[in-house]
C-alpha cells in the first residue's frame, strides 16, 4: 500500500525499497519497528516485528516475519538483493514498550524484543545509530530515506525526530 | 486437539457466540448496579476476525482508545482485553465520579481507578458466562490500563495470538445508558490449549 504518507507495513511484515521513497509503521506498542539504509546504494527498508525468537515455542505455522532472528536476515538479503551492501548499513530502531505494567512474564515482550534486534544486528555487524525504545507508549515511526531521518510520533509524547 | 482458532467448527464458534451473549447481558446488568442507571443492551456480535480488520474496523492504528487488560489463569489461560472509546469512558467518569468532558488522555488517577473497576466487572461479567457454562474456573489477575494509540494498546493480544493463528475472537457489544449508544469491544484470548479445554467442556469438540 502506498499513499501520502508513504509505504505501510503492517505488524508483523517488512517492506525494502529504494531511496526517497518514505516507509512508515504505525502504533508499535511491544513490537519493535528497525529502519535500515545504505545510503551509498540508495536502498533502505523498514521491518515490524511481534516476537524475539522463531525457534521458541509453537510458532510452526507462523511467518518469519514476525520473529527477530529470522525478519532481519530475510530484509537484509533482500536490500542486498537490491544492490546494498551490508558493510554500509546503518540502523535505527524504535518501539519495544511496555504498554501494561503487570507482574508477569509474558507481558515483559518489548524488552525482550529490543535485546533480540540488538543481538540480531550486531551479528550482522550493523550499527544502531539512533533509538528510541522502551517506556511505556506506543509510536508511529515514518523513515524518510532520503535524510535518513527516523520520526516517531506518539499519542501523548507529540513528534520527534532521530 | 485444537491446533489453531481456524480449526473452530461452526458448532464451536455458536458456542463462543453464546457466550459472548451471556457474557453481555451478565454485563450489562453489572453495569447497572455500578452506574445506577438503566442499561440495555443490543444484541452482541461475535466474530473471529483476523486483528488486522479488528484494527481497520474500528478506526485505524492510530485512534487513540482505553484498553484494559486482564489476565487468566486457573483452567482457562489467556487474557481477556477490552477497548473502550472515549463516549463510554466519558460516561463512566460522568456517572461515578462527576467529571464531565474529560479526554482520554487527561485521565488522573482516580478516573483511571475508576475505569479500570468498570474493566474488573465486566472482566467478571465473561468469565462468569465462561464458567457457569462449563463449569470450569477462571482466576482474573488485577486489570491494568493504558490509553494510547489502537495498535500499541492491542499488540499483546495479537502477539499472543500470532502463535497460533492471526485471527481473533470479537466480541461487538452495544449499550444503551440514558438513551445514549456506546460501544465496547471485548477481545478473548484463551491459549489455544484453553480453547481446546473449553470446547472439551461444552461438548463441542470434534474428538
Amino acid at each position: 500500500m502506498i499513499n501520502n504518507n508513504g509505504i505501510s507495513v503492517g505488524i508483523g511484515d517488512f517492506k525494502v525499497c529504494r531511496v526517497p521513497e518514505t516507509l512508515v509503521t504505525y502504533a508499535l506498542g511491544s513490537c519493535v519497528g528497525i529502519c535500515l539504509l545504505d545510503s551509498t546504494a540508495g536502498v533502505a527498508g523498514l521491518s515490524h516485528i511481534m516476537l524475539p525468537d522463531s525457534t521458541a515455542g509453537s510458532s510452526g505455522a507462523a511467518s518469519p516475519m514476525k520473529f527477530a532472528d529470522s525478519a532481519l536476515p530475510m530484509m537484509i538479503k533482500q536490500m542486498e538483493m537490491m544492490g546494498a551492501s551490508r558493510a554500509r548499513m546503518k540502523a535505527k530502531i524504535a518501539g519495544g514498550a511496555t504498554m501494561f505494567l503487570v507482574a508477569n512474564d509474558k507481558f515483559n515482550i518489548g524488552e525482550r524484543n529490543v535485546a533480540a534486534v540488538k543481538r540480531v544486528l550486531m551479528e550482522n555487524r550493523i550499527p544502531i545509530i539512533a533509538e528510541d525504545t522502551g517506556l511505556n507508549y506506543g509510536r508511529t515511526q515514518m523513515f524518510y530515506t532520503d535524510t535518513g531521518v527516523m520520526e516517531i510520533r506518539s499519542a501523548t509524547k507529540g513528534v520527534r525526530t532521530f | 486437539m485444537l491446533k489453531s482458532y481456524e480449526e473452530l467448527s461452526p458448532i464451536a464458534i455458536d458456542c463462543l457466540k453464546e457466550i459472548g451473549n451471556i457474557g453481555s447481558s451478565y454485563a450489562a446488568s453489572s453495569m447497572s448496579t455500578m452506574l445506577s442507571k438503566s442499561v440495555e443492551m443490543h444484541v452482541p456480535e461475535v466474530r473471529l476476525m483476523d486483528f488486522q480488520s479488528v484494527i481497520d474496523e474500528m478506526g485505524g492504528p492510530e485512534k487513540v482508545i482505553a484498553g484494559i487488560l486482564v489476565d487468566l489463569s486457573g483452567d482457562i489461560e489467556g487474557m481477556i482485553m477490552f477497548l473502550l472509546e472515549e463516549s463510554f469512558t466519558k460516561i463512566v467518569l460522568d456517572t461515578l465520579m462527576g467529571r464531565q468532558h474529560i479526554n482520554l488522555t487527561e485521565l488522573d488517577e482516580a478516573d483511571i481507578s475508576a475505569i479500570i473497576e468498570m474493566g474488573n466487572i465486566m472482566a467478571g461479567s465473561y468469565i462468569g458466562a465462561i464458567s457457569s457454562l462449563s463449569g470450569l474456573s477462571v482466576k482474573m489477575a488485577v486489570p491494568s490500563m493504558t490509553v494510547d494509540m489502537m495498535g500499541a494498546v492491542m499488540d499483546l493480544p495479537i502477539i499472543e495470538f500470532s502463535k497460533v493463528g492471526d485471527k481473533v475472537l470479537f466480541i461487538d457489544d452495544g449499550f444503551i445508558i440514558d438513551n445514549i449508544d456506546i460501544k465496547s469491544n471485548i477481545i478473548l484470548v484463551p491459549t489455544v490449549e484453553s480453547l481446546d479445554i473449553l470446547m472439551k467442556k461444552l461438548g463441542v469438540s470434534d474428538d
